[in-house]
């Protein structure tokens, strides 16, 4: 049990209505870290695991992954996987840069976060095109 | 100067444990991922027999397990930091963070049979 306060703290008011509040890039970067983590977890690190399974295994195994994989809503979701791992990867970069104090400025960070947006697109993009 | 008087002592510091091990981790799997990279490459190439090169190496193997080790620890903190924010019911977060650790456990379990092929 931890100790009771107190006194009870302040009740302020819960104001989230997502549309009206402002989403400057840096904020859109990070709750976009936050997505990527998550589907990484649920999809990614079960669907990495089988790909690898079947690719290593019987070349009868890697022909039955392959022709589920070659469907179109297959490789869409990997393609997602791959934007999901790269633009975690390179706003952990970003975030680890914070954590040691690089880059703190507002105009820094807004540079930051916006190359961390963009680089994640076109490198998911170039990965897409090979995919498809 | 602030001083907070009303301060919640809970715990042993493990918010800050977990914060570094989520650091460290970090810092493997950007290491393996560039590492994983360049292998491949060096390999010669991303198609099939290249790929199959790669794995052939046991120290890949190795690293390969590192890394998993690295993302189950990472992945644990994060999640659970996840479910703190949006699942407020102590009940349901505890049965939601169970079936995180399960899932984590299993695949840490896969991984060691896709890589050393302990297949039934
Ligand atoms: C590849 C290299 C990776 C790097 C550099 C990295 C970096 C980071 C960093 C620095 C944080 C801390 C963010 C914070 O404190 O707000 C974090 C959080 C997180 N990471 Fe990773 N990560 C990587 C891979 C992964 C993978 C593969 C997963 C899949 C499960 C993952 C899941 C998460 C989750 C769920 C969080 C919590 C997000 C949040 O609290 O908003 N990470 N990551």
């Amino acid at each position: 049990m931890p100790p009771t306060r107190p006194v009870d703290p302040p009740r302020r008011p819960v104001y989230l209505n997502l549309p009206a509040i402002r989403m400057p890039i840096p904020s859109i970067v990070s709750i976009l870290h936050r997505v990527s983590g998550a589907l990484l977890f649920l999809l990614g690190i079960p669907w990495a695991l089988a790909a690898l399974d079947a690719s290593l295994a019987s070349p009868a195994a890697f022909a039955s992954y392959a022709a589920v994989a070659g469907h179109p809503v297959a490789k869409l979701i990997a393609i997602g996987l791959v934007w999901a791992y790269v633009h975690h990867l390179l706003a952990g970069v970003r975030h680890l840069a914070l954590d040691l104090h690089a880059g703190l400025e507002l105009a820094a960070a807004r540079r930051t976060s916006a190359a961390v947006f963009v680089l994640a697109i076109l490198i998911t993009l170039a990965v897409a095109v090979r995919i498809w | 100067m602030v001083t907070r008087t009303q301060r919640h002592v809970v715990g042993a510091h493990y918010g800050l444990r977990d914060w570094i091990a989520q650091r460290i981790t970090a810092v493997v799997m950007i290491l393996y991922t560039l590492v994983a990279l360049f292998a491949l490459a060096w390999q010669g190439g991303f198609d099939h027999a290249g790929w199959k090169a790669l794995w052939a190496h046991g120290a890949f193997r190795l690293a390969t397990f590192l890394f998993a080790i690295a993302l189950l620890w990472h992945a644990w903190v994060g999640v659970r930091n996840i479910t703190m924010d949006y699942i407020k019911p102590v009940g349901v977060r505890l049965v939601v963070q169970g079936a995180v650790i399960c899932a984590l456990v299993f695949y840490t379990g896969w991984t060691i049979q896709v890589l050393w092929g302990v297949r039934a």
